[in-house]
């Protein structure tokens, strides 16, 4: 933060001195540098890594969104820890370790595959494949299946009917 | 005064509602015309009252009767004219009396457009929907009234939500309500054919339209919902697989796998215990839509203030309506006849196909929705289910239904040739294929389900354009297509152009946080962002700090967005206004975050680029349009059946 | 027999629903309840050369009630929390001053009473964050040897303390 600091105020004083000396300069147009706005964070990996991993976090008290996303000040202070924790070399995996030992699985927006949630995630699958067999069968009922034959005589009586005036 | 008068035109409402549901049922069971003809004059008079009752709200609304307390929670001296006539449905009481205001509509539009229907099935369609009105009206008045009073009333109310004043939720409800009450229509006819024991090719003839524009409502609202939160919430999303949005989502997914089968059952009197099955359901997972919001059974950005009690209600209601009619289907279900032969290369079976993978997929939404209450219940702890694993499960599921949206259109009735259709989709099929492969070589990263997405699309696309090419060839122009067909592929085209743009903008979306003082730039997509400080200014109800950002593109002209931080003056609330420059081939987002400095010259600002999101809009857009048009084909309004000119893709849908 | 699956499957859900109605979805469990408590080592308010650290409890059940001077609902709970101090027969309890500046709390405890043995400061929430912690007012029983059986989210009150708490305090012996 502090580091950041001085490099804003370096860049600021060079600017400051720097306008000056260009303002002498003879008529052809000397571009100035624009001041280029820096990140909000330092390291900008552990901010990607920061973000895709809290996206897949629920915040504990604005229940509905990400932590990511939301405002709540313990979110906040979640996304720092965590920013600290990588800071220091912890992995994905072992943040999430982290934050499940504290605040259990219900932190987690991708559940686990463990017993518990096995019916979740094989479920889908199970019932596409389950409507696959419902589809075969379905078909097969309707291959076997035979329109009642038509006799001369019906098809007497609808050709008069075809004849008839509407 | 007002209020009460409210309170009264409810009870009248609920009286008629009971004549509306016990007469017309009773007499078509009978066969006693007189009180099938009781119907159409009670559901006129029903909704006359439940629109006297809403009208009765929405004047105190807007005259700011503090006294009657749904007023005083929700609304504002201060707040604009139009958000004080929106708040009447901003609160779970004003909702369900919304909620029973568009049943009525719905309710006199059968009445109205059911001339050309036997006595019998209309009283009996008027008699289901009457049932599910008093179901409702009951609900108001006992648990959840509107007109309940304070006296003395606050001097001044507490303010509407301010996620809520947003010209988005003037018309995100009201359509959202149209759509999924909507398929309550459905299902009354869904209903009166099992009672009546007739389930014919002519009962999937009627319902066809209702249902057609139900979805085509829906689509509207859901859209509309996503829409409104992208602009709105200011961090860029636009769905998040919340509870209630699922719960908006399922009821879409099974309508459409209805529809379509309304269109075999129609044209072939194919797939009749399904369809029924489908409206059933349908309408079913509207009202556990209505259950989730309401009961507290579930957490979520969209509930309303959580009532055991009135949950305890809802589903008694529920249990009545979805079990009712499911044990009238278990027990009907024998006299369905089997319908027309189809082989296993049909667009009958298509169809089946589609319906399959869509129940499948609406079955996944709900497992994952509902799991965390599942597992709560069975006291195996805590856990939640989130975007990670919706997105996870149903791209997967869905992506055999795009595909078999492009097949099943071009396909013969009840038996095609596989060399066909071969013939006729390889050009297609080469190009799609080619083209998911090959376009995302051309963006920042490759990415796999980009392949999936933008091969999808663009083969959906093409057999639209192969269905055109060959139905001009047998029509003689464009303007004699019906609109069924115009609709169809309409609906299907539209489709696919979301499909593409939820595939870019998911894929290739950018994110970009910066602290940035007055003067700094940065970059982003080939965009250069100057800061250019904030001003602070007072609206209606708030107090607003409205930055300045100044946008170069190479090549073009500059722009200025202005995103803002709101405080709204009644709650206290904060609340983000992001300032969005909208193209057809992106977004450019710009959101406030917290200033840095006390100064207020340094700023947290976030910036997104979201690639292609407005097809996302547009796609949907085209897709209510298609379902609208489909549903005005001439042949549901004169009655007279178009003869199909020969070949495949002519056949109409 | 098929034909009859869908209302089976209906009646399933409204059995799930009819229990749901009685849980509460958004409260957050505790993995720590038969876990060790987590330690931790604060300056006190009232006197920051002084430090508190669960070890110093070992031996004798204790509570351990996280709370914020700002918070409406810890207001609310401290009349009850007073009067188990007074009373004696409650196990001691420890107030938690979760995220908020030292003066104030210093301040409200001065001014409406104190019914904590020692009031640790947490200036940054980094030890709520290794409790699991969500918000305030929130309370945990820890027994003689250190592990926590009890977490309590929300204030407590006479009925939550009689059928929650007391039950729960004679099991550990207290």
């Amino acid at each position: 933060m502090t580091f950041r600091l001085i490099q804003q105020g370096f860049l600021t004083a060079f600017l400051a001195l720097s306008l000056p000396a260009l303002a002498n300069e003879p008529a052809i147009a000397t571009p100035t540098v624009p001041s280029i706005a820096q990140p909000l964070f330092a390291d900008v990996a552990i901010e990607t890594r920061l973000t895709d991993l809290s996206r897949e976090l629920r915040c504990v008290v604005c229940q509905n969104e990400a932590l990511s996303d939301s405002p709540a000040e313990l979110a906040t202070d979640m996304r720092q820890e965590i920013r600290d924790l990588m800071t220091a070399g912890k992995t994905d995996q072992e943040v999430l370790e982290f934050l499940t030992s504290r605040y259990g699985d219900f932190v987690l927006f991708r559940p686990p595959f463990k017993p518990v949630t096995y019916l979740l995630w094989v479920g889908p699958f199970v019932f596409l494949g389950f409507g696959v067999v419902v589809w075969f069968m379905a078909l097969r009922s309707r291959r076997t299946f035979q329109s009642a034959p038509v006799n001369s005589a019906q098809l007497a009586a609808a050709a008069r009917l075809l004849e008839e005036k509407p | 005064m007002i209020p009460e008068i409210g309170t009264f035109a409810l009870i009248l409402a609920l009286l008629l509602a009971v004549t509306q549901a016990v007469l017309p049922l009773v007499g078509a069971q009978r066969g006693n015309l007189t009180w099938m003809a009781v119907a159409r004059p009670a559901a006129f008079g029903q909704f006359t009252f439940t629109l006297i009752a809403y009208l009765c709200l929405v004047y105190a609304f807007l005259t700011n009767d503090f006294t009657v307390i749904n007023v005083a929670s929700n609304s504002y001296s201060n707040l604009p004219a139009f958000y004080r006539v929106t708040a009447t449905w901003g609160s779970h009481e004003g909702s369900l009396l919304f909620w029973s205001l568009i049943l009525a509509v719905w309710t006199i539009a059968v009445a109205t457009f059911s001339r050309t229907l036997p006595e019998e099935m209309v009283a009996r369609v008027l008699g289901v929907m009457g049932l599910i009105s008093v179901g409702f009206l009951s609900l108001l008045l006992i648990t959840s009234s509107p007109f309940l009073r304070q006296f003395p009333g606050p001097a001044e109310g507490s303010d509407l939500n301010p996620l809520l004043q947003d010209w988005g939720m003037i018309i995100h409800p009201p359509m959202l309500y149209m759509g999924y009450v909507g398929f309550a229509v459905a299902f009354s006819f869904a209903v009166a054919a099992l009672l009546s024991g007739r389930l014919d090719a002519a009962w999937a003839r009627w319902s066809r339209p209702w249902a057609t524009v139900a979805w085509a409502f829906l689509t509207l609202g859901v859209v509309l919902g996503s829409w409104w939160a992208y602009r709105e919430l200011g961090w860029g999303g636009w769905w998040f697989w919340d509870p209630v949005e699922n719960a908006s989502f399922m009821p879409w997914l099974a309508g459409t796998a209805l529809i379509h089968s309304l269109a075999v059952a129609e044209k072939r009197g194919a797939f009749k215990a399904w369809t029924v099955l489908l409206a059933l359901m349908t309408f079913s997972l509207s009202l556990l839509g209505t259950f989730l919001v309401r009961s507290g059974v579930l957490s979520s950005v969209h509930a309303f203030a959580v009532d055991p009690q009135r949950g305890a209600y809802i589903l008694g209601f529920m249990l009545l309506v979805v079990g009712g009619s499911l044990a009238l289907f278990a027990w009907r279900a024998p006299r369905m006849a089997a319908g027309g032969a189809f082989t296993w290369f049909s667009r009958e079976s298509m169809l089946l196909a589609n319906n399959v993978v869509m129940v499948a997929s609406v079955a996944a939404v709900l497992l994952g929705t509902l799991y965390p209450l599942f597992i709560d219940a069975l006291g195996m702890g805590k856990l939640s289910v989130g975007p990670p694993y919706f997105n996870a499960v149903f791209v997967p599921l869905i992506s055999p239904a795009l595909f078999l949206m492009g097949v099943g259109p071009l396909m013969r009735w009840k038996g095609d040739s596989v060399p066909d259709v071969l013939q006729r989709l390889k050009w297609a099929l080469g190009i799609a294929v080619a083209t998911g492969l090959l376009l995302p070589l051309t963006m920042e990263g490759y990415k796999p389900w980009a392949v999936l997405g933008l091969g999808l699309s663009s083969w959906i696309a093409l057999t639209v354009l192969i269905a055109f090419r060959e139905r001009v060839k047998t029509a003689s122009q464009l303007s004699n297509l019906p609109r069924a067909f115009w609709g169809m592929h309409m609906a299907h085209l539209g489709l696919a152009i979301g499909v593409a743009g939820i595939t870019m903008v998911a894929n290739y979306e950018q994110e970009l946080d910066v602290r940035m003082n007055v003067g700094d730039q940065a970059q982003m997509a080939g965009y250069t962002l100057t800061f250019m400080g904030v001003q602070q200014y007072a609206g209606a109800n708030f107090a607003a700090t409205r930055g300045t950002v100044i946008v170069k593109e190479d090549g073009a002209e500059q722009f200025t967005l202005n995103p803002e931080k709101r405080v709204y003056n009644r709650s206290g609330s904060v609340m983000t206004e992001a300032a969005v420059r909208p193209s057809l081939s992106s977004d450019l987002y710009v959101s406030l975050g917290e200033p840095l400095n006390e100064e207020l010259t340094t700023w947290a600002v976030r910036l997104y680029y979201k690639p292609f999101i407005n097809w996302l809009w547009i796609g949907a857009l085209f897709m209510v349009v298609g379902g609208f048009l489909a549903a005005s084909d001439r042949r549901y309004r004169i009655g007279a059946k178009a003869r199909a000119p020969a070949g495949p893709a002519t056949q109409g849908a | 027999m098929k034909r009859w699956l869908p209302l089976v499957f209906f009646m399933v859900l409204v059995g799930f629903f009819a229990k749901g109605l009685f849980l509460n979805p958004r409260e957050v469990p505790s993995p720590f309840i038969g876990k060790a408590a987590p330690t931790f080592s604060l300056p006190v308010v009232g006197d920051a050369q002084k430090a508190f650290s669960p070890a110093d409890m070992k031996g004798q059940v204790w509570m351990l009630n996280v709370w914020a001077p700002w918070c409406v609902s810890c207001k609310v709970e401290h009349k009850l929390l007073m009067a188990l101090a007074e009373s004696r027969t409650a196990p001691p309890i420890v107030g938690l001053n979760w995220k908020d500046k030292t003066r104030e709390a210093q301040e409200l405890l001065a001014r409406t009473g104190n019914p904590y043995v020692a009031v640790p400061d947490d200036l940054s929430g980094r030890v709520g964050i290794d409790w699991g912690v969500t918000g305030t007012p929130e309370t945990y029983v820890i027994d003689r040897e250190g592990i926590v059986r009890l977490k309590h989210v929300g204030p407590i009150d006479m009925d939550i303390w009689q059928n929650k708490f007391v039950p729960k305090l004679k099991e550990l012996g207290a």
